[in-house]
């Protein structure tokens, strides 16, 4: 066994010394190839039993005149070797962090989530918007029971009492039919509770839930939403309807939306127009489409309301929402709006 | 209304190559909707042929077949229309034809409604080389029963003529929807007129075209209605006339029979495919009696009880008191412009023919036709409204028409009664047009359009007074002139112009409230669906109520006449519908469902008996207390709001397990809005029939009054979630929003912000198990006092530590004064306090 070689404890300040301490600390610090082996390589060559500290406690015994020379060469050592370890100290935490973030890359792609996607149905969207669109102008929203007096859905609009849609194929009553009441067959009750419950002028729409006895099919539904409009106000005409009817349009469907009016009758407005409004981007193509009733609203309601219609007039519109959103969205079959499935209303998310 | 147009071009001059589309597009811009365009959807060619010779020969499939040659070519022709030679030989299945016939004969290359092309074809051991056509075929009419011989129409045309226009398959029909206010335009006359007024094109009247007989020997007729219907009597206008000596074999001619089948009607027999044709052409229904079957003269009167009457269709029919009839001494003959009696029906030997057009009162007349589900061409018309001046026209066009194409004569007896009110004058004040419409319209134009709708104007002093024409009762006030006019100038022109409302105070609170409520659930996961509110009866009992007594029902409204008869009620809960919907979701394999509905419920109250006996008329308003009376009949309809999850609200992730809905998550629903919407929704330990009896929240508010239930939250009862097919829990809430809503808005007073350091400390308590710990920490709050800012519910703990029957309530307390830096002794001193309240209400004591 042979000895092992001990590097005999410096005696004075030598230039060889010095460089050869120097030369074994900084091929030391280069080799530490991480946090613990810095630590280690500073303790072995910068710390106080290294041979540089060493080296630099026989300062004391160096004789005055060569006190500079040593200093320095010293001094010169020990300021290389501190900053061979503060260069290699950075670059370890520099490959450290890096390693560290390396090892926590995740696939974002396999997030866990505890939350799950919300959405409303686009039909109470799609009356918020129009709402929205109306209220800016300047018009409230007026609200009415779907359980409604027959006198509201009908007598009220000028519907005579022998009028066909007053008949049983139509309407829903409820029992005894004899109490007079139907679950409302249109939003047009809501204008009559609009003006005999408000001061005029009147602006209003009321969207809502309407019934009729259709089996539901790919175009029809027993329960479907409309929202109404009327405004009554003095010197109002059938000019400030189309203006109003563009308006909307435009506001909803977009700027190249145009409305056509076509003469129709309804009891409950004279004169009375079909809505139709074309629209170049529909799928399927630039077409017009039917969407809903309006015109001037017919005296017999303004009378059945208290209000002169010598003195007052004013319009009133119907459009259907199920129909709106059924073109707008290409939309293909009424039972994906009734059905309650909820991959229908989250295509939507919040937004129609 | 289906108009063919060779017959609207008899009283407007069609441009050449007018097509269907655009007489279409022209109706469309005076109010008349387009529907369907009717065609014969053949092609030719199909000619006249003449069967020169043929020779049967029997199949050994039994039939016999007839091997025909058949001239095609006129005289003299080389070549057939197809090309082909004059003569060609074509195999025949019929027999009803003898050599010398003229027949239609489908050449190659023609096509047949089907589409059925025709080609020269190998049959029978010969090639046929066409075929010869029955009237079905050409879609002329239901007639199979062998060939169409030319002769029974009456035709004798040379051979090889075209075929589809001499049996009028070249014409074409378009449909209309005809509005209810508009019966004139269910005639030819009425679409004509209308096609002028948008065209421009000039109208010639039918209805000027025959000259009324004047009668001689008076046909007895007795008007004697004693029961007349809103005060209005059954028949205005009743005129007879009488034509003898009619064959009512002949056929009806070609052209009448297409004119008839592209109008809708399908061919019966001449006299009867007359008294259509003019009801068609004028729009007045007529009836054809068998003079000689009738008993004496006619009385129109109203049915008495169990009178009875056979219709044309055979059917026997019970009469109801309100039912118009014509009558002759045998009795009923006929329901009242509805449909006539099989006792004097025309028949093929009838020789003697009373004709009636009348005019009866639309209200009589729809209520019959619905009453006995007897919609017909005539009840449609009266129903609408019928030109009274053009009944006595419309019975001498028919004579007409009897004389000319039946052979009978007309005979100078018949009767008139004509009790027509006479037309009043609507006054029209000068630019009150203009001014309801915003269209400066010129006198000029409103005196023209006026006149061409054929109002006759008189100038007064301050307009113009206008009579309506007697085929417009719905011209009745000087807004109904304003749609004329504007419509005859067209709304196009009408300028689109923006009005300015007066401001406006946006959404009401409650409008507001229900929209965060929606966007709230939608943000935290659930999903918005509508159902239909109509339920059954069961779920009406279960959900509607928290409790009701053995026996009883949920007060509820039943639906006369619902669509599905399993859910004839008006839903008193919106959860019986989100079940269904999350069942139906289920069976679609969506198994994780978070679902809510905003929605109108109908709660009638108990023993309140809604609606009203009487209905007020319209136009006009009714008084302050009726309109109370109408308003308080109709049942309360709260707006509500229902949730319903099951299966998972997490599902299985890498690295994190699935979470199963539960009562919590009906409770987080409320939180939510309640939080979001600012509204303050209590909890406290409930029931609820429908829900698990441990694990079901009552939500309420706190008033003034005290505290109000306003709905229920926490876990559907098992057994129900079974029969809905839904495996696991089913968590559900319900709100009554309304309630909510009314209580919102209070306004809240700001609470000053303290800055200074806040001293936490953790509290344990132990309580008996049944103590809510909600009551604990209420009580904590409570004796903590103003410097206890936050009390949290940490920890439940049961088991170890703790004794049999007891639980430990683990609190995190927020302690903070407003003016300096609480000491650790002062927090404590409000926290024994907070301690000192629970352990005299809930013998609390500290855990240590």
């Amino acid at each position: 066994m042979s000895a092992v070689p001990i590097t005999p404890e410096p005696t004075e300040i030598t230039e060889p010394a010095v460089t050869e301490a120097v030369d074994a600390a900084l091929a030391a610090i280069a080799a530490a190839g991480d946090s613990t082996a810095l630590r280690a390589a500073r303790a072995a060559h910068a710390a106080e039993a290294s041979p540089l500290a060493k080296l630099n406690a026989l300062m004391r015994t160096v004789p005055n005149n060569q006190k500079a020379a040593a200093g320095k060469l010293v001094g010169q050592a020990r300021a290389q070797v501190g900053q061979a370890l503060t260069a290699r100290e950075a670059e370890i935490l520099a490959a450290e962090a890096e390693a560290r973030l390396k090892a926590e890359a995740v696939d974002v792609t396999a997030a866990a989530s505890t939350w799950q996607a919300g959405a409303r149905h686009p039909i109470s969207l799609l009356q918020d918007r129009i709402a929205d669109v109306f209220v800016g102008m300047g018009w409230e929203i007026a609200e009415g029971p779907e359980l409604e007096s027959e006198w509201f859905n009908f007598d009220a609009l000028n519907f005579d009492e022998d009028h066909p849609a007053r008949a049983m194929q139509d309407t829903f009553f409820t029992e005894p039919t004899s109490a007079h009441l139907v679950l409302r067959t249109h939003t047009s009750p809501v204008q009559l509770r609009a003006l005999l419950s408000r001061e005029l002028p009147v602006y209003v729409v009321a969207p809502g839930r309407v019934y009729r006895t259709d089996e539901l099919d790919a175009t029809h539904t027993p329960v479907f939403h409309q929202t109404e409009g009327i405004a009554i106000d003095k010197g109002l005409t059938m000019a400030h309807l189309r203006g109003t009817l563009d308006h909307f349009v435009k506001s909803l469907f977009g700027d190249e939306a145009t409305v056509r009016l076509r003469p129709n009758y309804f009891p409950f407005t004279e004169p009375s127009a079909e809505l139709d409004f074309w629209h170049p981007t529909f799928k399927g193509g630039a077409r017009w489409i039917e969407w809903g009733g309006c015109g001037m609203v017919n005296a017999n309601v303004l009378r059945s309301a208290g209000i002169d219609p010598e003195v007052y007039s004013g319009f009133a519109f119907g459009v259907g929402i199920d129909r709106a959103l059924m073109f707008r969205n290409d939309v293909k079959d009424m039972h994906d709006i009734v059905e309650g499935d909820i991959r229908f209303s989250q295509q939507y998310g919040m937004a129609v | 209304m289906r108009v063919p147009l060779s017959w609207l071009g008899e009283y407007v001059d069609l441009e050449p190559g007018t097509t269907p589309e655009d007489v279409h597009a022209a109706l469309v811009s005076v109010g008349l909707e387009e529907e369907e365009i009717h065609r014969f959807d053949l092609s030719g060619p199909i000619v006249v042929g003449e069967v020169l010779e043929f020779t049967e020969e029997p199949q050994s499939n039994g039939k016999t077949i007839r091997w025909c040659q058949v001239r095609v070519a006129p005289e003299g022709a080389e070549a057939a229309a197809d090309g082909g030679p004059a003569v060609h030989g074509i195999v025949c299945g019929a027999a009803n034809f003898f050599v010398g016939d003229k027949v239609a004969v489908t050449l190659p290359g023609s096509v047949l409604p089907g589409p059925f092309p025709i080609a020269a074809r190998k049959t029978y051991g010969h090639v046929s080389d066409g075929m010869i056509a029955s009237a079905r075929e050409l879609g002329l009419g239901d007639e199979h029963d062998g060939i169409l011989r030319l002769a029974t129409l009456g035709l004798d045309p040379e051979v090889g003529t075209d075929a589809i226009s001499l049996l009028g398959l070249d014409d074409a029909a378009v449909e209309v929807n005809v509005t209810p206010d508009r019966g004139y335009a269910f005639s030819i006359r009425g679409i004509a007129r209308e096609y002028s007024h948008a065209t421009g094109v000039s109208f010639r009247d039918p209805a000027l075209a025959v000259a009324p007989i004047v009668s001689g020997e008076i046909f007895p007729v007795t008007i004697d209605d004693q029961a007349p219907i809103r005060g209005r009597t059954g028949a205005s206008v009743f005129v007879t006339r009488v034509v003898r000596g009619v064959d009512a074999t002949r056929p009806s001619p070609a052209w009448l029979i297409s004119r008839l089948k592209l109008a809708g009607i399908r061919s019966i027999s001449l006299i009867v495919d007359i008294t259509n044709y003019v009801m068609l052409e004028l729009g007045q229904p007529a009836h054809g009696y068998d003079l000689d079957k009738l008993t004496g003269g006619i009385t129109v009167r109203r049915a008495r009880v169990g009178e009875e009457l056979v219709t044309l269709d055979d059917v026997t029919r019970t009469l109801n008191a309100e039912d118009l009839l014509i009558t002759d001494e045998s009795g009923p003959i006929g329901l009242a412009g509805v449909m006539g009696g099989a006792s004097t029906e025309i028949s093929d030997i009838t020789t003697n023919v009373l004709v009636e057009a009348a005019n009866f009162d639309p209200v009589s007349i729809a209520r019959a036709a619905r009453r006995h589900k007897l919609p017909s061409e005539a009840s449609k018309r009266f129903e609408r409204g019928v030109d009274p001046a053009v009944a006595v026209v419309a019975a001498a066009r028919v004579v007409q028409l009897l004389v000319e194409l039946a052979g009978g004569e007309a005979d100078d007896l018949g009767s008139l009664h004509d009790a027509t009110p006479d037309a009043t004058a609507i006054d029209l004040p000068t630019g009150f047009i203009s001014r309801l419409i915003g269209l400066e319209y010129t006198a000029e134009e409103v005196r023209t359009s006026l006149a061409e709708i054929g109002a006759t104007l008189e100038v007064t002093t301050d307009g113009l007074a206008v009579t309506p024409p007697s085929w417009r009762p719905d011209l009745t006030d000087k807004w109904t002139l304003a749609e004329e006019v504007a419509r005859i100038v067209g709304y196009d022109r009408i300028p689109s112009v923006l009005p300015v409302a007066p401001p406006g105070r946006g959404l009401t609170l409650s409008q507001q409230l229900r929209r965060t409520v929606a966007n709230t659930l939608a943000a935290t996961g659930h999903t918005e669906v509508l159902a239909y509110p109509f339920v059954s009866e069961t779920a009406n009992n279960r959900f509607g109520a928290a409790s009701v007594s053995p026996g009883a029902d949920v007060p509820q409204i039943k639906v006369a006449n619902p669509l599905d008869g399993e859910a004839p009620y008006l839903r008193t809960s919106i959860l019986p519908g989100l079940l269904q919907i999350a069942h139906r979701n289920r069976s679609r394999g969506l198994t994780d469902l978070a679902i809510f509905e905003l929605g109108l419920v109908f709660r009638p109250e108990v023993g309140f008996e809604y609606g009203s006996a009487i209905v007020p008329p319209g136009a006009e308003r009714p008084s302050d207390e009726l309109l109370a009376e109408l308003n308080a009949g109709i049942p309360p309809q709260p707006l509500s709001l229902g949730v319903v999850l099951t299966g998972n609200t997490v599902h299985h992730q890498p690295g994190q397990p699935a979470i199963a809905a539960s009562w919590q998550d009906a409770l987080a629903a409320v939180q939510q809005i309640a939080v979001a919407s600012g509204m303050q929704i209590e909890v406290r330990q409930g029931s609820h029939q429908a829900m698990h009896p441990g694990r079901t929240a009552e939500l309420f508010v706190t008033t003034d009054a005290g505290s109000e239930i306003v709905g229920y939250a926490g876990e559907l009862l098992p057994a129900f979630a079974h029969e809905h097919d839904l495996p696991g829990v089913v968590a559900v809430a319900e709100i009554n929003l309304t309630a909510v809503f009314d209580r919102a808005g209070a306004g809240i007073i700001a609470k000053p912000i303290g800055t200074m350091p806040a001293a936490t400390q953790d509290l344990s308590l132990v309580v008996p198990v049944d103590v809510p710990a909600g009551d604990v920490r209420a009580g904590v709050a409570e004796g903590g006092g103003e410097l206890l800012e936050h009390v949290e519910l940490v920890d439940d703990y049961r088991g170890h530590g703790v004794g049999e029957g007891q639980k430990s309530l683990t609190f995190a307390l927020r302690f903070r004064a407003p003016d300096r830096t609480l000491t650790a002794a002062e927090a404590s001193d409000a926290k024994l306090a907070g301690v000192a309240v629970a352990a005299e209400r809930f013998d609390a004591t500290i855990r240590e």
